[in-house]
């Protein structure tokens, strides 16, 4: 038998009551209530921003012929990648049979819930008329019009809403049970109420787990291909154009790689201090921390690849804008971006060769912070440097991010964080019926029942 | 003791393997509408009461098959009859450009498909059971496991099911009122 991936012996009901009294009786910390109400403070400030782009457009921001797509999109694109590593550890995971996915799979579903939902505001807000949006759905409108079938733009409306909306279900269907524990265990009339609706009646009889373990299992069949396909489709928003940078087969595999990468950066950031907060020590062990950061470091390799086959695709086709774009990276206007990006995404994941790296919980903290802003880098470079020197020279341009930009980047992660923040007050952080079951076969294997 | 008959007959268990015990022996003795009770997928309960998950994977096959087609159709439609657009000479029936959105509402009606179906065979949303009255019953969803005879089973004897739920060494046994 390999090493039990939970620490210490925990029967069902103190690993319940350890979960469930996290929501339903233990009080929010000092350093809970400061970071919730801060990033309330951020969530206002990016509302107000928002209101103040509708009132006066997208001229607020460093957006202009030529680089017409900035921050907004490569947010959007950051995002996107940072919610598939939910999905990977939910569906794939469940599917391979990994035990260690159960202490993480809700925290990082949520994750993936909020993160896909502030990179579905970006493109939006880009739009310019946000309110027209709409028009990329099929809906009987009066001018007989169609959405444009063969535009990437309109594929990634279809992956990005099936995306959220198979992610909820599957998140939701996980919850019924640990919804039930909390309608049962919760004191006040109001929280069993809210508890008792969302549980929908959930008994946790033999017939209704046959068929809930089967439905579970297919939205994991399901939500597997989506892992691969939603990033797939973002990166045919680029591949598909001719400019020099985008046009490239590599990109969806690259992309689906990078969004792995970010989004195992983004549980860990999660669940380290979250680890710490609610001293899950032994739920969320030295194991988990390991496991993820192998899957970062295979993730950093296959995207390691990605910048070199662009490179070695530049020359070996030999086309002019594709070698100028490439030098560019190198040495023109964006190159710190480029070399930080290299140093973030490529040089200092090597550092999770050692075991001893990938078990220390600080480090791997800051590493994966800074992986985090490494990929977005990616997708600043990506959207902003293959725009800025295309074919005419007389056509070149520097994209300048404005203070707005900046606003809008940092309100979305102040957003997501307070989004988060509520969530781990209000429901279960980690699934209670899932552990049970982990920790059932655990103490069977281990010592006497 | 038959003053109003009760709902079933229900007997508690600390663990697990005490519970796909006591479903093996009823389900033995012939009982059909034994219902077990447990806070999470117990290995081995569903085969000891020859539960089978039922229309579960037909309903997200259908969902997927009407998704897929419904899509391509949707799109061919668009392209085809009600508004070609003629873009450089391409042809207006472009199939794979319409891949992946098919695709898209392929994945999105299975997923609702399996999700409606699962809640129509378990009877969710229903907010009450008569087991909720059962002593202690909102432990089922902690750390307690029960078995539930219904008295609307056709073996169903008031006597017979207590001595033989008594058999069982449970830890309590208790009417369920209906």
């Amino acid at each position: 038998m390999t090493t039990p991936v939970l620490r210490g012996h925990w029967g069902y009901a103190a690993i319940t009551d350890k979960i469930a009294d996290e929501v339903l009786t233990r009080r929010p910390g000092l350093l809970w209530r400061l970071s919730f109400w801060s990033t309330f403070a951020g969530m206002l400030v990016f509302a107000a921003a928002t209101v103040h782009l509708l009132r006066t457009g997208v001229g607020i921001w460093g957006v202009n012929v030529p680089v017409a797509w900035g921050f907004a999109i490569a947010n959007c694109v950051w995002w996107i990648g940072i919610g598939h590593a939910g999905t990977f550890i939910s569906a794939v995971l469940l599917l391979l049979r990994q035990k260690w996915r159960t202490s993480i799979n809700r925290f990082a579903e949520a994750m993936t819930l909020f993160a896909a939902t502030m990179a579905a505001i970006f493109p939006l807000l880009h739009l310019g008329r946000a309110w027209k949006f709409y028009w990329l759905a099929p809906y009987p409108d009066t001018m007989g019009l169609w959405p444009q079938w063969r535009s990437p733009l309109v594929w990634d409306f279809f992956a990005i809403a099936t995306y959220i909306i198979v992610s909820f279900m599957f998140w939701y269907v996980g919850l019924i049970p640990d919804l039930a524990t909390l309608r049962d265990r919760a004191t006040g009339r109001v929280k069993r109420l809210v508890f008792a609706l969302g549980a929908l009646g959930w008994c946790g009889e033999a017939r209704q787990w046959v068929h809930y373990e089967k439905a579970y299992l297919l939205l994991a069949g399901l939500a597997t291909p989506l892992v691969v396909s939603v990033h797939s489709v973002v990166s045919l928003d680029f591949a598909i154009g001719n400019t020099p940078g985008y046009h490239s087969t590599i990109f969806p595999p690259y992309f689906v790689a990078g969004a792995l990468f970010s989004g195992f950066a983004m549980v860990l950031t999660i669940a380290i201090p979250l680890r710490r907060a609610f001293g899950l020590h032994d739920l969320i062990t030295e194991v988990h921390l390991d496991h993820a950061a192998k899957v970062m470091l295979a993730t950093s390799t296959l995207v390691a690849y990605g910048y070199l086959s662009e490179i070695f695709m530049a020359f070996y086709g030999g086309d002019r804008y594709d070698i100028a774009i490439t030098t560019d990276r190198w040495v023109g206007a964006y190159a710190p971006v480029y070399w930080a990006m290299l140093g973030c995404n490529v040089l200092l994941p090597q550092l999770l060769w050692w075991r001893r790296c990938r078990r220390s919980a600080v480090l791997l903290l800051g590493l994966s912070l800074l992986i985090n802003l490494g990929m977005w880098m990616e997708r600043v470079l990506i959207v902003v440097s293959s725009l800025h020197r295309d074919f005419v020279p007389s056509a070149w341009g520097l994209f300048i991010p404005t203070a707005w930009d900046w606003l809008f980047l940092l309100g979305s992660i102040c957003t997501f964080a307070w989004l988060f923040l509520a969530f781990i007050r209000v429901l279960p952080a980690i699934s209670m019926a899932e552990m049970r079951e982990l920790g059932h076969e655990q103490n069977a294997v281990g010592a006497a029942p | 003791m038959s003053r109003t008959a009760p709902w079933g007959l229900m007997a508690e268990f600390a663990g697990a393997e005490a519970l796909v015990a006591a479903a093996r022996a009823v389900h033995a003795a012939g009982y059909q509408r034994a219902e077990a009770y447990a806070p999470f997928a117990v290995e081995g309960l569903d085969e000891a009461l020859a539960l089978r998950p039922r229309g579960i994977a037909a309903a997200c096959l259908i969902g997927t098959v009407v998704g897929a087609l419904g899509g391509y159709f949707m799109q061919w439609y668009a392209n085809v009859i009600s508004y070609p657009v003629d873009i450089g000479g391409r042809p207006p029936h472009s199939w794979p450009m319409f891949v992946p959105v098919s695709f898209s509402l392929a994945v999105l009606l299975g997923a609702v498909g399996a999700l409606i179906a699962m809640l129509w065979r378990v009877g969710l949303p229903g907010l009450y059971h008569p087991v909720f009255n059962a002593p202690d019953f909102d432990l089922a969803t902690r750390n307690r496991f029960f078995l539930c005879l219904r008295s609307d089973d056709p073996v169903f004897d008031p006597d017979q099911a207590r001595v033989l739920l008594d058999s069982l060494a449970p830890m309590r046994i208790s009417e369920v009122a209906s």
